[in-house]
């Protein structure tokens, strides 16, 4: 019984340091954010490996999320005679929530992993050290400039990828499901609000920044070997996943609640 | 001038350091010797200031590596590290001129690119290797970039950890005899951690012995291989017998 006590408790302090670490990190990050020097070629280097190189994977999810949506809300609408909602709900779907989501989702594991390998193996091959040495902060160096470029880009995926899920429904709709196309625009734009949208877009900055400082953060904590860099891989890719999803619901609490 | 009193430094319940205490005169070159898992890069990483030690003194050239003018005194500092730590992501001119493309000494970019070439040819590797990225290189060839990079600011102080493992006895003597004619031509202090003898005959002034978390033995390079101290006797000799405790 002791024994559990104490296991319990050394879990628990456990815990309480790492959030601890977690808060320190991200007020270091945030208080580096607005003071110069700015890495500039770092902060395009990163606009493009986060933003960029993400599109396809970004674009072919959404695709087939419009798709099976409109599959989904049709089969569902028949049975109460509401075939024709499948325009607006999916467009609200994709916009409010499964663009931003599963946006964030395929933006986690593709970047947040690479970050945290990236970084991890400049910690264990002491190029971080280095850096150090060289009178650079590795926050400023590494973690502000991919931070502030995942913020400005995640909104940018999810918007694209609201755009190709909706257009994945319409396809679906006109293809599969003999709407009328004209008829199918019109219902997706009409029942859309601008809030639904920027509400989306919105969610993915907060994604963003929650993709580049589990990245960051799981990196530089990383311990030495393949192991040390595999472990903090794993960790930056579950924890932003989970936050993703958790930040998610605390946001649409927000938003819609009323 | 470098000076180390009562250093102490642990990891949990690991008493790494315990108390050590140096001195490295200006201009001189301190070799460092100890068996491995001693805590010689502790003591290089305190003196960097990547570490904080738990109780004692550093002072570099009358600074404190961890105190509020760290920023100062490494721009004064330069570091071969062991593996290298070249950025794999920078071209080796890059590498080399780091300083001089970001912060305080920031200058034009194709300034830094030419200072960067003097420095890679002064190291003996050709201007052709400059546009090239660090995995291109051999072992070697990175230790060279490295040691370009740590002497591209004109440093007042050098530290080299291991600058010769991983490379055969030829190319180890080349980088040896590189850093000694470095310490020699820029009038750095440098401090040097190592467990070749080779590297110590080659580098050093003078020499400590770090083993149990203290300094068992200091002495100037001549007095090596006349002292009479038991734990120096053992290293030197490679032997497997003597106070310096093995596994078999």
């Amino acid at each position: 019984m002791i024994g559990f006590i104490a296991q319990t408790g050394r879990l628990f302090i456990r815990l309480c340091s790492f959030i601890g670490e977690l808060i320190v990190f991200c007020f270091r990050v945030f208080a580096n954010i607005l003071t110069p020097p700015f890495f500039m070629r770092a902060f395009f280097s990163s606009l493009l490996q986060i933003g960029w190189l993400s599109l396809p994977v970004v674009g072919i999810t959404s695709f087939f999320t419009g798709a099976a949506l409109a599959l989904q809300i049709y089969a569902g609408g028949a049975r109460f005679n509401a075939e024709e909602v499948v325009p607006s709900i999916v467009a609200i779907g994709m916009v409010r929530e499964l663009g931003p989501v599963l946006g964030g989702l395929m933006v986690a594991a593709r970047v947040a992993s690479s970050i945290a390998a990236e970084i991890g193996t400049m910690k264990v091959t002491e190029q971080i050290d280095a850096l150090s040495t060289l009178s650079t902060d590795p926050i400023k160096y590494l973690v502000v400039p991919r931070l502030v470029a995942a913020f400005l880009t995640v909104p940018v995926l999810v918007g694209i990828g609201d755009s190709i899920g909706i257009l994945g429904g319409y396809v679906v709709g006109v293809t599969r499901l003999e709407f009328n196309n004209s008829i199918y625009i019109i219902n997706s734009v009409n029942y859309l609000e601008f809030w639904d949208i920027l509400s989306g877009l919105i969610k993915g900055a907060v994604f963003g920044c929650i993709i580049a400082l589990m990245g960051c953060f799981f990196g530089m904590r990383c311990e030495k070997g393949a192991r040390g860099v595999g472990q903090a891989t794993k960790s930056a890719v579950v924890s932003a996943s989970v936050l993703i999803l958790a930040a998610n619901y605390f946001l649409t609490e927000i938003f819609f609640s009323s | 001038m470098i000076e180390v009193s009562d250093l102490y430094k642990s990891f949990d319940q690991n008493h790494v350091l315990k108390g050590v205490n140096l001195k490295v005169h200006d201009g001189k070159s301190m070799v460092i010797i100890g068996a491995s898992g001693q805590g010689k890069s502790v003591i290089l990483k305190c003196l960097l200031g990547l570490s904080k030690p738990n109780s004692g003194k550093i002072l570099l050239n009358g600074i404190d590596p961890n105190g509020a003018q760290k920023s100062i005194i490494r721009s004064k500092v330069g570091m071969l590290f062991q593996g290298g730590a070249l950025f794999d992501s920078l071209p080796i001119w890059q590498n080399v001129a780091f300083r001089y493309l970001h912060g305080k000494q920031k200058i034009n970019a194709d300034e830094a690119k030419k200072i960067a070439i003097e420095k890679l040819e002064r190291v003996g590797l050709k201007k052709s290797f400059a546009d090239n990225f660090p995995s291109e290189l051999s072992g070697g060839m990175q230790k060279r970039v490295a040691l370009a990079r740590a002497i591209a600011t004109q440093p007042e102080i050098i530290f080299f950890d291991e600058p010769t493992t991983g490379l055969d006895p030829i190319m180890a003597q080349v980088i040896n005899d590189l850093i000694r004619e470095l310490v020699v031509e820029l009038g750095v202090t440098a401090v040097t951690i190592t467990h070749d003898i080779q590297s110590v005959r080659s580098i050093a002034d003078e020499v400590s012995l770090l083993h149990n978390g203290i300094i068992q033995w200091s002495g100037i390079l001549d007095q090596l291989d006349k002292s009479n101290n038991e734990y120096l006797k053992q290293f030197i000799a490679g032997s497997t017998f003597g106070p310096i405790e093995t596994l078999r």
